[in-house]
């Protein structure tokens, strides 16, 4: 099985290293004709006006809302604000689910942390709290239609979502050791 | 409870200031380029160029070779103004060993500190203890003992030196060989060497041995100091490295809102030579530079850190 990692910008070599270990092969997107045999594709963190750009710059906006219709995906930080329809700022979207999400919502780089979440919808994840690392992170103001909260911070603060067999994550499971989001994405895939 | 409460009663409950958040941030900007800017305006031209970050200072390397005299902290007003500007992260320098300069960079928020050899070193014997602040550090290296002992320090990324203001990539290409042909080499030895060869180059043990275990830094490593066009950005990434910083190259070039989009672009596919051609087309005249063989070494900047 095949999936793509977004490798415009960011960090998308962990999440191909995270994938690798999980048996999976990684291939890297860059063009429009790095989509096809893909079974789904992450977008990494990064710069979401930086990736956003490079989106437009090689022609890649439409093919992959077309990818995204059919297949899933899945974005981290940058790339939760790129699967977003509203981010409260003029910048190149995917615009695809129907979350409302705030770019840097917790302060600047001083305030990144993180965080243990309880993630029910992960393997264990109602007794194994999920390590969630936040770097001048975006939160999920609302969520629309059949989008759901899948992950909030103790004070209530929505993190996580999904919607079908599109998933978006503030935080970062591919700096971490647990591969249990990645193992999650792989099973909307096989479903 | 409004969002700025929210979010600070979740960060008593998260933590901050950790490793994984510092290192962390520059493993979001990798494939990426970070441009110095002067001014606001500056700033948005490079943000709307696809920058990842900006370095907010108040004269580009090639200006301060020019001026002479001791090069300091920039005003931290203007640094402000540049973070008002923009969305994408801010990052600012001090000088090597002036942690005054860090706390008052740390308390305007910037988001990323590069304690830098292009200002006028403050101490000739020691760095800034980067343990000691929430925000992350930058540090230049020219070889891996270098590079180590600043993460030793607290580094949570590293550049190569190369020789800034110079538009000329030469020490680039040297420091980053240095760097990655130190690494493989290390790859190579029996653990029995390893204490020898840390105390050899002046590095921790323990992270020399991570970084054999690695086979790369343990922080992200980008290049800077004399990339000018957007070849050079590739021939960086070709060699290895995780991202670029481009100093003077930008906005001492004649026009420096598409040659700042080229070298982007050229960032992200540094390894397709047709593109490279296009995004190469027709930027106008890169800066005008000056060659690294012809600087006295005392006009050498790379030569400072210890």
């Amino acid at each position: 099985m095949k999936i793509g990692v977004l490798s415009l910008q960011g960090d998308f070599i962990e999440h191909a290293q995270m994938l690798s270990e999980l048996g999976v092969d990684p291939v890297a997107v860059r063009l429009p004709e790095d989509l096809r045999e893909l079974e789904g594709l992450i977008i990494p963190g990064g710069e979401s006006t930086t990736i956003g750009k490079l989106l437009i710059a090689f022609h890649l906006l439409e093919p992959l809302r077309k990818f995204a219709i059919q297949k899933p995906v899945w974005g981290t930080c940058a790339g939760m604000i790129l699967l977003a329809k509203d981010v409260g700022t003029d910048q190149p979207l995917l615009s695809l689910m129907d979350i409302k999400v705030q770019r840097n919502a917790f302060g600047r780089q001083a305030d990144s942390f993180e965080a243990y979440l309880h993630v029910p919808v992960l393997k264990n994840g109602e007794t194994q709290p999920f390590p969630a690392v936040f770097i001048r992170a975006p939160r999920l103001i609302s969520v629309k239609n059949d989008a759901v909260v899948i992950a909030e911070l103790a004070d209530g603060t929505a993190v996580a979502a999904q919607q079908g067999k599109w998933l978006a994550t503030a935080f970062h499971p591919e700096l971490t050791r647990d591969t249990r989001f990645h193992q999650y994405f792989l099973k909307l895939i096989n479903v | 409870m409004n969002i700025k409460q929210k979010a600070r009663v979740e960060k008593k409950q998260g933590q901050t200031g950790s490793n994984t958040v510092k290192r962390g941030l520059a493993q979001m900007l990798k494939g990426g380029v970070i441009m110095d800017v002067v001014t606001p305006e500056q700033a948005i031209i490079a943000e709307e160029a696809g920058a990842v970050a900006v370095m907010a200072l108040e004269r580009v390397p090639a200006d301060i070779r020019v001026a002479g005299g001791v090069a300091r902290m920039s005003d931290p007003g203007m640094i402000r103004r540049i973070i008002e500007a923009v969305t994408i992260p801010v990052m600012a320098k001090c000088r090597i060993g002036h942690f005054v300069e860090a706390q008052i960079l740390q308390s305007i928020g910037v988001d990323y500190i590069d304690e830098s050899e292009v200002l006028t070193p403050a101490d000739e014997m020691y760095h800034v203890n980067k343990h000691d602040f929430q925000v992350p550090f930058v540090c230049g290296c020219r070889n891996l003992g270098e590079a180590l002992r600043r993460i030793g320090e607290g580094a949570a990324m590293i550049r190569t030196k190369g020789e800034a203001g110079t538009g000329d990539v030469v020490e680039a290409v040297r420091h980053a060989r240095t760097v990655l042909g130190e690494i493989r080499r290390l790859q190579q030895m029996p653990n029995e060497e390893l204490m020898t060869y840390a105390k050899e180059m002046g590095a921790p043990y323990h992270l020399v041995k991570e970084t054999k275990e690695l086979g790369r830094l343990p922080v992200v490593n980008f290049a800077a100091g004399g990339i000018a066009t957007p070849a050079d950005a590739a021939l960086m990434m070709q060699l290895g490295v995780d991202g670029i910083f481009v100093g003077s190259g930008i906005f001492k070039s004649s026009d420096p809102a598409p040659r700042a989009k080229a070298i982007v672009e050229a960032t992200t596919h540094y390894q397709n030579p047709e593109i490279l051609a296009k995004v190469s087309e027709n930027l106008g005249e890169p800066m005008v530079g000056i060659s690294v063989g012809s600087l006295a070494e005392n006009e050498q900047l790379a030569t400072r850190g210890w």
